[in-house]
């Protein structure tokens, strides 16, 4: 094969989509590489504020995936063939650029999982199982998803260990001492979200971190609302685990990562069993690769795991504090928009937050409400965000949830606010 | 978009969905059923004070709900006071179909007025996603009336 050359090297260099200007996010250009949004729903251009759930793909996150199935796909880590080679080198590649994303010190930290779910579960079935006792205690906190909350549960009725649950303010914040303050003699492990998927809190991770430390107790961070809004440094927060998934961050489903420390990871035995993650098998007994192959039993999702690779390079190619400006406009012009609105009531007001906007309506219930502005060409969540305890702590049943990203824009906040001021009428 | 959105939320449904009737707990029932719609987790409790010839003396409900179940929770009461049991099944299955298909089938011995009230929720079959609300308090009773005492609409 002839090598390329890398780049054109008579032009200076632009890596930035967005122009050389790398501290401000040219909206309108990021816009464009997302075709789904340029499409009008009942009539109503689309305005996409549904990006906790799962946001929408650039398309050079396309272009990767459609690459690889036209012209290098084949197994990985299988093949002396051409192709086997060529996928292998890729995907290892998409690792790399993931270590890179979150600043790993290695790029072996980083183990490809179908989502942040399943990276959760990997910790507490393989790091749980091996290092937790009966009658310890994992340390969450009043707001986490669903998916840090039932894999320890699940783990405490096999192994007898407890749930300790760290409470949330009325206004969304978690204050480091009251996780803190929890941790004692007894607690095994402390695992906390980043960033709350359902108020936008953002938690004082590096304070909770140190405190555990001091203990000597791993730290596991749910990512998943972190990882495409702000830089994130696993290492300058002082995580031991981060997780997250890549249909958050502009990549596809069905792919998402665990980085773990490596002298943990090396001590956690495999989590599951089968092809790809072994040395050798026989019928008395096997052995098993390290980190990070050990804890990838079975064909991966390849053309996934390069498509996050592309979504993180295309990510990190806009400056990312730029972004996070950008998202916080909008954050405070929503939160503007929407607090002025009559009967309407936002919940989470933590001073420290991402742009995500949780609100009732006196006048309306969530589900209604989701129902109305979505013929206003709005796409929210109604529901409970899989939060359920965070929403018991309130007194709900459900919300409903503007959510923001790299493309939205301040129009789109207004045609949120206005389809508000129609369930008005309509509900009086 | 008014039209359509009108055309769900006519005003029968949110006076209803505001005012709900026969709402709370139902002194010496003798069936009970707590639905759940899990995609909102929205619970609602339906309570039936069913006789010995299997007639519903009397039906309440309460819980949390969007004014769609709620609407639909609180006509239910209203039509199944004084009901044989079958009428009451009969009818729910006409609402379902009602709320499902295009050109829904009646079945013979429904209550054709009852049904006639019910059209103003089958708007719903033109946002799919709502159909477990409006058909959530039936899904209830029915299963109240088996003797089931939690159901889900997933």
């Amino acid at each position: 094969m002839t090598a390329a050359p890398e780049h054109a090297t008579t032009a200076p260099q632009v890596d930035s989509p967005t122009g050389s200007a790398r501290n401000t996010l040219d909206v309108e250009r990021v816009r464009a590489e997302f075709p789904i949004l340029h499409q009008e729903i009942y009539g109503k251009p689309l305005a996409y504020l549904d990006n906790a759930a799962s946001s929408q793909k650039p398309r050079p996150v396309m272009d990767a995936m459609t690459e690889v199935m036209e012209s290098y796909y084949s197994n990985v880590h299988r093949g002396v063939h051409r192709l086997s080679q060529v996928s292998t080198d890729h995907y290892e590649g998409a690792r790399e650029k993931i270590a890179r994303f979150i600043n790993a010190p290695k790029t072996d930290e980083v183990i490809f999982t179908r989502g942040a779910t399943e990276a959760i579960n990997l910790v507490a079935s393989s790091y749980g199982r091996a290092f937790l006792k009966p009658g310890q205690e994992v340390l969450i906190t009043a707001l986490e998803h669903h998916s840090n909350i039932v894999p320890w549960q699940l783990l405490r009725d096999q192994l007898g260990i407890k749930l300790r649950v760290a409470p949330v303010e009325q206004d969304g914040t978690v204050r480091p001492e009251a996780v803190t303050e929890l941790i004692n003699d007894n607690t095994g492990m402390v695992a906390i979200a980043h960033v709350s998927n359902a108020l936008g809190t953002v938690l004082p991770v590096r304070q909770i971190a140190d405190a555990a430390h001091a203990k000597g107790l791993p730290v596991l961070v749910d990512g998943c609302q972190a990882t495409p809004h702000q830089k994130v440094d696993v290492q300058a927060l002082g995580a031991d685990f981060y997780a997250f998934s890549g249909h958050k961050m502009y990549g596809p489903t069905g792919i998402g990562v665990l980085w773990g420390r490596m002298d943990l990871l090396k001590q956690m035995p495999p989590y599951q069993g089968g092809g790809e993650m072994i040395y050798s098998v026989s019928f008395e007994e096997s052995t098993f690769k390290g980190p990070p192959h050990g804890f990838e039993a079975g064909t991966p999702a390849i053309v996934e795991a390069i498509g996050l690779g592309a979504a993180a390079d295309w990510l990190s190619a806009h400056d990312l504090d730029a972004v996070a400006a950008h998202e916080q406009r909008l954050l405070e012009y929503a939160t503007e928009r929407l607090s002025a609105i009559e009967g309407l009531t936002i919940w989470g007001r933590a001073e420290n937050k991402a742009a995500i906007v949780s609100f009732t309506m006196d006048q309306a219930h969530a589900h209604d409400v989701g129902t109305i502005v979505d013929r206003a060409g709005v796409a929210i969540r109604a529901g409970h965000h899989c939060a359920q305890p965070l929403m018991e702590r309130y007194g709900l049943s459900s919300t409903v949830r503007a959510s923001f990203g790299i493309y939205n824009t301040e129009q789109e906040v207004d045609q949120l606010a206005d389809a508000l001021g129609f369930v008005r009428e309509l509900f009086g | 978009m008014m039209d359509e959105l009108r055309e769900l939320y006519q005003d029968v449904i949110l006076d209803h969905g505001k005012k709900p009737r026969n709402f709370g707990g139902l002194e010496g029932y003798n069936h009970l059923a707590q639905g759940h719609n899990p995609m909102c987790g929205d619970t609602l409790v339906v309570y039936l004070k069913v006789d010995d010839d299997n007639v519903i003396q009397d039906v309440s409900f309460k819980g949390k709900g969007c004014a769609i179940s709620v609407a639909s929770a609180s006509m239910m009461t209203e039509m199944l006071k004084g009901k044989p049991v079958a009428e009451a099944e009969t009818l729910f299955q006409a609402f379902h179909d009602m709320c499902t298909q295009d050109e829904p089938n009646v079945p013979d011995g429904v209550d054709e007025d009852a049904l006639e009230r019910l059209q103003v929720l089958s708007g719903v079959r033109e946002f799919p996603v709502r159909v477990k609300c409006a058909t959530l308090a039936w899904h209830t009773m029915e299963a109240a009336v088996h003797g089931n005492e939690e159901i889900s609409t997933e």
